[in-house]
């Protein structure tokens, strides 16, 4: 037997992972200790760090995908050959990508830094994936679960989305800076909207399978909460752009959208009041722990989302470290998570693996340095944005003086990012072992 | 739900969507204060940003990484100004890099800075809060 190509997606993910965390760590320290690592200046180390942890995030995600078609949902892959393809073109533009920060070469923008000819490969193997998936799924006889939908919707709109993130190219969207900057945050929302459908289908997927209940994926409830998210997906961004002076309608239709947030938030208290007497025992299972923690951080998250979509709260939010604090809860606390219970999920699936007293000791004391730190690197971030939004709308300090204020709460943040890091780090180390085993077995 | 109630909420929406972005891309956001400054040094400005990663540190708008302060208005900041951006971008600072800029370079960052100016302002400080939750902007003192 072949190795399965979705395991290859899942470690190259985790080693893109922990990467970013180190380069993420190493940013935050620079931030509060100027000058510190001049090697390697804080404005390289930003891009690393943001492109390899989204770098998880997809990999991960498509990893499972490619691996739960065809071992869960009857649908072998149209080609593995094309699969095979898409790591491969990913893998090498990624080197490329990583290669041309080391040596300060951007010309890109946020999220996507890189000299713009290497959205090209990015491009074409989306392209790969695309085909491959529909190729695939659309021989699926009978009702699609939802999470078909969510991955088919996620792979459809990042293709949009960054090719609208692109469109600065042309004079048209460069040469005017309040379409250009509405554009590319519309882009971006959308973006990171497409990326949540393929995290959150795949939560809907391995809750499913620890439940052993399909009708969780295709209940009306679970669709109308699909649209729900797939409306703030499409329409829901511009709370990135309130003060930039597009037409005013832009931002009101966003605000009413995002508001409709509150209906998800009363379905996760309403989801907890119902499952509360069952989740204990499942609790110890290693993936669903780290599906509880993520459920946790989507309620914290949301509360805050909502928050600063209100125009009166995100005049004081915007710009200051309360949006790190926004995304970062989201992508280490929410996808995360998520993203390791399916990566768990999976090794303990092909491997046949099962985990040791010491591994599962070392898993979980990881997840629990993981979640404290993160909610301490939470707190110091909302308080340092808090602090910071004041001062600027009070207009009376200079931004050095404003910096040197919140400098305690941003030295919180960088010495708990170390411990995100270490946290998962302890997570993910035998993992990878489990992996790098299998790997050889499938070679000899 | 049934399967033709589910491709026909998709579908509409994607129509929607469709619309939204149409206007977006044209009526939404034509209104550009900034247009008469938008010179082609500032055009050669604005990707010279983008090609030293300013954006890493600096926000337009809010926008970008906190490390440095906010730039859309520095050029008409009282006490701040042209002499003031260029030194800057010449010297770097202990935490600004000096990036070895040649003169032209740094003409077009600070004709491009200018056109930002123009756009509008960030942050908003002078506004008024709605009772329901919007704000406006009060006209400056
Ligand atoms: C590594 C982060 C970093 C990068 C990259 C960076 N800057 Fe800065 N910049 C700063 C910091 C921090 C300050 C505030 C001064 C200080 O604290 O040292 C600053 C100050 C400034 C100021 C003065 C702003 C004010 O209101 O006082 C200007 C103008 C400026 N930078 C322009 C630029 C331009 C143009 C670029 C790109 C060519 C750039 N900077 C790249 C960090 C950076």
């Amino acid at each position: 037997m072949k190795k399965e190509i979705g395991v290859t997606f899942i470690f190259l993910s985790i080693i893109a992972l922990l990467a970013g965390l180190l380069f993420g760590s190493l940013s935050a320290f620079q931030f509060v200790f100027p000058g510190l690592f001049d090697a390697l200046p804080f404005f390289k180390n930003r891009p690393l760090h943001v492109s390899l942890v989204v770098s998880w995030i997809f990999l991960s995600v498509l990893g499972g995908i490619y691996y739960y078609l065809p071992k869960y949902c009857g649908l072998p892959l149209f080609s593995k050959k094309m699969a095979t393809l898409h790591f491969w073109l990913f893998f090498i533009t990624g080197l490329l990508i990583l290669t041309s920060y080391f040596l300060g070469k951007f010309g890109g923008r946020e999220y996507w830094e890189f000299p713009p000819v290497l959205a090209i490969p990015i491009l074409i193997s989306w392209l790969l994936l695309l085909i491959n998936f529909f190729k695939t799924v659309l021989k699926k006889v009978g009702q699609w679960p939802v999470y078909l939908w969510m991955w088919a919707t996620g792979i459809c709109f990042f293709l949009f989305t960054f090719t609208e993130a692109y469109l600065w190219v042309l004079p048209y969207f460069r040469n005017n800076l309040i379409r250009d900057l509405t554009v590319q945050w519309k882009a971006y929302g959308a973006l990171v909207g497409s990326w949540n459908m393929l995290v959150y289908g795949t939560a809907i997927f391995v809750m499913e399978r620890i439940k052993g209940d399909e009708s969780i994926a295709k209940s009306g409830l679970a669709f109308w909460m699909y649209f729900l998210g797939l409306t703030n997906l499409l329409f829901g961004w511009a709370h990135h752009i309130y003060i930039v002076p597009t037409a005013p309608w832009i931002r009101y239709i966003s605000y009413g959208i995002s508001m409709t947030e509150l209906l998800i938030l009363a379905k996760i208290i309403w989801n907890w009041k119902s499952a509360l007497q069952h989740e204990k025992k499942d609790f110890y299972f290693l993936p669903y722990r780290f599906i509880i923690a993520s459920d946790c951080w989507i309620f914290i998250n949301i509360v805050l989302a909502i928050l600063i979509s209100i125009p009166a709260i995100n005049v004081f939010t915007h710009g200051t470290h309360i949006t790190v604090a926004h995304a970062m809860g989201s992508t280490i606390g929410i996808n995360t998570m998520i993203l390791l219970s399916s990566v768990l999920f999976i090794i303990d699936d092909v491997t046949k693996h099962q985990f040791s007293a010491t591994e599962k000791n070392t898993i979980r004391t990881g997840f629990w340095i993981t979640n404290f730190s993160l909610l301490i690197f939470w707190v110091s971030l909302v308080a340092a944005g808090a602090e910071k939004g004041v001062l600027i709308v009070e207009n009376q300090l200079t931004f050095q003086a404003i910096m040197q204020k919140i400098n305690p709460y941003l030295v919180a943040f960088a010495c708990s990012g170390l411990g995100i890091f270490l946290g998962l780090l302890m997570v993910s180390v035998h993992p990878l072992l489990i992996i790098m085993r299998y790997f050889k077995t499938k070679k000899a | 739900m049934s399967t033709r109630l589910k491709r026909l909420v998709f579908w509409s929406l994607f129509l929607l969507f469709v619309i939204d972005a149409a206007v977006i891309y044209t009526l939404g956001t034509e209104n550009d204060s900034g247009k008469g400054f938008l010179s082609e040094e500032a055009k050669e400005g604005k990707l010279l940003f983008q090609k030293y990663n300013c954006i890493s540190c600096h926000q337009i708008y809010g926008l970008g990484g906190y490390m440095g302060p906010d730039l859309t208005n520095v050029m008409s900041t009282s006490g701040k100004g042209e002499l003031y951006v260029k030194s800057f971008i010449q010297n770097g600072t202990q935490r600004m890099p000096d990036f070895q800029l040649n003169e032209k370079e740094i003409n077009a960052l600070t004709e491009y800075l200018r056109y930002v100016d123009k756009t509008g302002i960030s942050p908003v400080i002078n506004f008024e809060i709605e009772y329901d939750g919007t704000i406006t902007q009060k006209s400056n003192q």
